[in-house]
């Protein structure tokens, strides 16, 4: 008795499970992750700025949040080296994305190769597997003495850290493709070239932007290194100037700018995913 | 009048060579403009590997296949293919997926997007057009394959287990409607089936596979599929005893195979 008792609302409750699933319009989720993670920001906000106030440690090494922000204004008015915040700013963005257009023009070729052909991945693979587990910097030096110190090597050494994750992932993208898809293709007529274009690239899309997003991460890292040497403006410039001169304030209003910049590039990465291959996540 | 045709083929995959049976043999068959062929067998009988040849997916590994005499050397768009898994272009909307084949011809824009709406219409999607393939159900995606299809003008409809994946009810209508896309296209149909219903309903022949090595074992001609495009019923036709006892024979025709082996 208390079983038949039991059993019936549990079948009751099975469609309500299923209403409250990711499809559903109205998720009945008990507190948005996003407010969780705003919690732990302004928790950490708030530690900081008691450890600060009560001196538990020295400005020097940690000034208060109200110095950094104080710091930020500063930087954005007056600037920091003969140059203003956005200057600064404006300098690493021009490197980062010119070295990823350089890595995506090179680098999605070099995929499809790769991917596409045995001839390619015998003559290309070596090459990316030789470049892939090198650190950026010890790479640094040997692209100065070729190019120079001005801007295209810092845009090569970021362009070259850029290179293997969009390689392997345009690589990776094309063997995704459907046999299905591309014998379609074949059977209306369409030639070698005509499946690349209209079959094997978009089936590597989804990948290819994964890619690029694991690139701006990489060149991001390569950015500051590439700024250490002789550059006049950057972010990273700014960072290493500011640290010589022990400005603390300065460094840690630097490195709050990149992790925003950096959240925004992902942020925008990821839009930009749902608006041009909308199809990877269903189907 | 076209004729595809298949002589003496016998199929090998490079990895077993010599060793296990090959995975077709002897296999003669010939698809007349017109026609409807349906082969069927049991799972290992070498049915998609037989739409494969015919589509030229793959070659032969001795034998023949030629159209109107002339040997097939690989794909063209003479012959159209419907996938099981449907196979349309995610990343393209019904509309331009219909219009793909007529695009890699290098049809002009608006010539092939107006094709493909009136193809669109013809299969009962008018307003299919402008949708997602994801936002599709699994009938539609096959009807939107169809289309596809028949935008190569071809002469040969090629179809593998295109009803496959639909449910019962959803696959009834289709079968009706496929009898109808190949009544007025006029073109001649190879299709693909693990359904011995499917199979007498459409066929104008049914070819039977047996396994181990793929070779045919039977062919039945029937006229269902004619009976109905001239009016009779699906519901009629499956209940008459015509049909009955040829859905029995063939049953036992495979059911047969099974026996062999087990021996």
């Amino acid at each position: 008795m208390s079983l038949s008792l039991e059993s019936p609302p549990s079948v009751l409750h099975a469609p309500r499970d299923i209403a409250g699933g990711p499809e559903n319009k109205r998720p009945r989720s008990p507190m948005p992750l996003a407010w969780i993670s705003l919690a732990t920001i302004v928790a950490l906000l708030f530690l900081w700025s008691l450890a600060a106030s009560y001196g538990l440690v020295s400005p020097l090494f940690l000034p208060s949040p109200l110095a950094v922000y104080r710091a930020l204004q500063g930087l954005a008015v007056t600037g920091f080296v003969d140059a203003t915040l956005a200057q600064h700013a404006i300098a690493s963005l021009v490197r980062i994305f010119g070295a990823l257009a350089v890595a995506i023009a090179l680098g999605v070729p070099v995929g499809l190769a790769i991917g596409t052909s045995r001839l390619g991945k015998g003559i290309l693979d070596p090459i990316v597997e030789f470049l892939r587990p090198l650190p950026p910097l010890a790479y640094l030096p040997l692209v100065i003495i070729w190019l120079g110190i001005g801007e295209a090597s810092k845009i090569a050494v970021i362009a070259l850290a850029m290179l293997p994750p969009i390689i392997l992932s345009t690589a990776t993208g094309v063997r995704s493709a459907s046999r299905d898809h591309v014998n379609a293709a074949r059977a209306f007529g369409a030639s070698r070239l005509q499946v690349l274009r209209h079959v094997i690239l978009p089936s590597a899309l989804p990948s290819i932007l994964t890619g690029t997003r694991i690139a701006l991460g990489a060149g991001w890292s390569t950015l500051v290194a590439a700024e250490l040497v002789a550059a006049t403006r950057g972010l990273g410039f700014m960072i290493q100037s500011a640290a010589q001169f022990l400005v603390t304030d300065v460094v840690i209003a630097g490195i709050i700018v990149i992790a925003a910049v950096a959240f925004v590039f992902e942020m925008t990465a990821r839009l930009l995913e749902r608006w041009l291959v909308p199809w990877s996540t269903r189907r | 009048m076209s004729t595809l045709s298949l002589d003496n083929v016998t199929l090998r995959y490079a990895a077993d060579h010599g060793s296990s049976p090959p995975v077709l043999a002897a296999i003669d068959l010939t698809l007349e403009h017109g026609e409807f062929v349906v082969v069927i067998g049991r799972s290992g009988s070498g049915k998609t590997s037989l739409l494969s040849l015919a589509a030229g997916f793959v070659a032969p590994s001795s034998g023949r296949i030629a159209i109107d005499g002339k040997p097939v050397s690989g794909p063209g768009s003479d012959r159209a293919v419907v996938f099981q898994d449907d196979a349309l272009y995610p990343w393209l909307t019904a509309l331009d997926n219909v219009a793909f084949p007529m695009r890699l011809r290098g049809v002009p824009t608006a010539e092939r997007l107006e094709k493909a709406r009136q193809l669109l219409v013809r299969v009962g999607l008018p307003d299919a057009a402008d949708r997602h393939v994801w936002e599709l159900s699994g009938g539609m995606r096959q009807r939107v394959g169809i289309a596809r299809a028949l935008a190569s003008d071809p002469t040969f409809l090629l179809m593998d287990e295109p009803l496959g994946a639909l449910d019962a009810l959803t696959r009834g209508r289709m079968q009706g409607f496929i009898l109808d896309v190949w009544q007025t296209s006029g073109v001649g149909a190879l299709l693909i089936t693990h359904s011995i219903e499917e199979a007498l309903l459409l066929a104008t022949r049914v070819i039977v596979l047996a396994p181990n090595p793929g070779r045919i074992v039977s062919e039945i001609r029937t006229t269902f599929g004619r009976d109905h495009l001239a009016g009779a019923p699906l519901s009629e036709i499956r209940s008459s005893a015509a049909f009955r006892r040829l859905h029995d024979e063939l049953t036992a025709l495979i059911h047969a195979e099974d026996e062999g082996i087990a021996a």
